[in-house]
């Protein structure tokens, strides 16, 4: 799960990390009160969307007087931000972030992720802080430091003074880095992190440390112990279907094409759309309705599925196994009378009583469409949108 | 001959008397593997049809012999229950459980160094050894004893599919296993490979495996040194969007760093025969594991 950058910066506060004074504004009027109360220009005004390149899109201003903050905070609220990571149509901004301008000295990077193939907790820092790492890692690798950590045993001094020496951190502030670098370590594990940015962390001109940027992501399967960060959960920027997918327990994410897809199972789910793409198709979803799929859950993907407008025809792609190919065809055909199937649908099954499955779908008297193998279900929904 | 599991595998299933574990416990019976005790804290004294429930791993161990776990136990307990079959000295623990923190499972991770035990998953169909005993969630009707080849995969259905297609060209199965969907798994498939390698009954792998991470490209690697047996290989997610975790926990491409694209291309330059297109994976084994 994602959260704002005010978000994080609250866990950031709670966990002892300094960062810029400030708070989020919904308003201009909110924004001007706001900057008044730092008591001092420049101000800095902040988009709050989850899409990383704010900065590049035009979400982030230097406000020098209470009218520029009025005014930048109109325009960032007014339209939609655009950004590398938003696509072309942008991202309504509903909160802007006000904060105290600060005199930069040092821009540093500085990161925490699990390392997906040491099973360690890893520190990626760098000196070279403001730039997108993956390019610093392109051009420069020898700039960036790498810390692992091992989750039983924890961080201790020998890992923070690998970082502090890493980064060259004068010595007037190598004792505060280490804090620093052990709360952020903290904050990571108690919060069950999937991810922890910062970018920058900045050394001001009157040598304190301070988070200019903060990003978090949060381990979805550990939301279950993180009921106070779930409370963060913004779904005005989440996809609209996806979200009403959540409800159901149902994996779903919308995509740019026109073939619907319903398929159990995430990574025949990934095979069946690139199976779509082969047959020069375009899926307009990934939807893994699961091994122990029953009739409603078969139900609302199906609902969900022809909400998006784009769809032109559905492929179901079952591999009966513990979900029954007979059952998937009782739900598929219950499906189809309540919510009225308006595109061709093609289905391949295959598996568990697949003959028996086969049955019901041909009694149905229903326009399903039924595939004898993978080749032939792909073809067919690729011939059925391609007309 | 076949890796991890055979018919001589004493089976002790952590979450017997929940829903699932009822289930697939008895569709692992009914396949033939051993069942010989089960463990549901509270509930020991009990029986699950003919299975004896037992309060903890260790009891069990000591009561039965069994020297293999399944845990279906829910997530938010399932790190202790791995923990708890560890310090039981299972020899191999097969944990389906999806949704496990990944905090916890790197925990695990560390904790089995020097541990005797083998964890297999979490989020995992399991393993089979076809016509000797079936630990996991899998439809075991659709498998073919005998081998020649060992299946490998992060993924449940996806290896049913391809197993399914083996199976209808006459081609059977050492041993078939799911290492999970996870970022961070028990078993990864060079530990996989290697034992493959070394069954003398196995001739060739069919690897499958999915965007995100490095696994694959590992398992590359390693094959280009080690492996002499021929290796088949599918990457699902050609299409997948970046920065989207495709249902699996580990299934996302973060950055440029994951993509299907780029581990294809490691594969074949490591000698894999990489299968393009999944209508044909059948055809395509028949096609290299020309025996």
């Amino acid at each position: 799960m994602k959260i704002h950058e005010y978000q994080a910066k609250q866990l950031f506060r709670n966990h002892h990390i300094p960062v810029p004074e400030g708070d989020v504004a919904q308003n201009p009027e909110e924004a001007c009160a706001l900057a008044e109360r730092l008591g001092g220009f420049p101000v800095v005004v902040k988009a709050q969307i989850h899409a990383g390149g704010r900065g590049k899109g035009g979400g982030v201003k230097i406000a020098r007087d209470l009218d520029e903050v009025q005014s930048m905070t109109e325009a960032i609220l007014g339209s939609p931000l655009v950004t590398p990571q938003t696509g072309p149509q942008g991202k309504k901004v509903r909160k802007v972030l006000v904060e105290q301008g600060l005199d930069i000295d040092q821009e540093l990077y500085f990161s925490i992720i699990p390392d997906r193939s040491t099973a360690q907790i890893m520190i990626i820092a760098s000196r070279a802080g403001g730039m997108d790492i993956e390019e610093v890692a392109a051009t420069d690798p020898d700039k960036i430091i790498r810390v692992l950590i091992n989750p039983l045993t924890g961080i201790d001094s020998s890992h923070c003074k690998n970082v502090v020496t890493g980064l060259n951190i004068p010595d007037s502030l190598t004792a505060e880095f280490s804090t620093l670098v052990e709360n952020l370590y903290g904050l990571f594990v108690e919060s069950d992190c999937s991810l922890l940015e910062i970018n920058p962390l900045v050394i001001t001109k009157q040598e304190s440390l301070i988070a200019l940027d903060a990003k978090i992501d949060i381990d979805d399967n550990a939301l279950f112990r993180q009921k106070d960060i779930l409370k963060f959960r913004d779904t005005d920027e989440e996809d609209p279907l996806e979200v009403e997918a959540s409800k159901f327990n149902l994996n779903y994410i919308n995509l740019d094409g026109n073939v619907g897809n319903m398929v159990n199972g995430a990574g025949l789910a990934m095979a069946t759309m690139d199976l779509i793409k082969n047959a020069g198709a375009e899926p307009a979803n990934f939807l893994d309705v699961g091994g122990g799929a029953d009739e409603e859950m078969v139900e609302n993907g199906f609902r969900i599925i022809l909400e998006d407008e784009n769809v032109k025809g559905i492929l179901i792609n079952i591999f009966g196994g513990i979900l029954r190919c007979d059952v998937l065809a009782e739900g598929v055909v219950t499906a189809a009378r309540k919510t009225g199937i308006k595109v061709p649908v093609v289905i391949r099954m295959q598996g568990t009583n697949v003959e028996k499955g086969r049955e019901i779908l041909a009694a149905s008297g229903l326009n399903l469409i039924t595939a004898a193998d993978l080749n032939d279900a792909a073809g067919k929904i690729a011939a059925i949108v391609g007309k | 001959m076949a890796i991890f599991v055979d018919k001589e595998t004493k089976l002790l299933v952590q979450g017997i008397t929940g829903r699932e574990g009822q289930f697939h416990t008895r569709q692992c019976i009914e396949y033939g593997t051993h069942v010989v005790a089960g463990v549901t804290p509270g509930k020991g004294g009990q029986n699950m049809d003919k299975v004896p429930v037992f309060n903890s791993v260790q009891e069990a161990a000591e009561e039965t012999g069994a020297d293999c776990s399944m845990i279906f136990v829910p997530p938010a307990f399932a790190a202790s229950a791995i923990m708890e079959a560890i310090d039981s000295d299972m020899d191999v623990i097969i944990a389906i459980t999806e949704g496990i923190p990944v905090l916890d499972m790197m925990k695990i991770k560390n904790y089995l160094q020097g541990k005797k035990s083998r964890l297999i998953g979490p989020n995992c169909p399991g393993i089979i050894t076809p016509g000797q005993c079936k630990i996991g969630i899998m439809p075991g009707v659709i498998h073919k004893p005998g081998g020649p080849i060992g299946v490998v995969s992060r993924s449940g259905t996806l290896t049913y599919e391809v197993v399914h297609q083996l199976t209808m060209k006459g081609i059977g199965q050492t041993t078939c296993l799911g290492i999970g969907g996870d970022p961070v798994t028990g078993t990864n498939f060079i530990d996989c490979l290697k034992a493959f390698e070394e069954d003398e009954e196995t001739r060739g792998v069919v690897l499958v495996g999915e965007i995100g991470g490095t696994a694959e490209e590992e398992a590359a690697a390693y094959i280009k040194e080690k492996v002499s047996k021929p290796v088949v290989g599918f990457i699902a997610g050609l299409s997948a969007p970046p920065g989207r975790r495709m249902g699996h926990a580990g299934a996302i491409v973060s950055g440029s760093s994951g993509t299907a694209q780029s581990k294809i291309e490691v594969m074949k330059e490591a000698g894999i025969h990489v299968c393009d297109h999944l209508g044909r994976f059948g055809d395509y084994c028949a096609e290299v594991f020309n025996f």
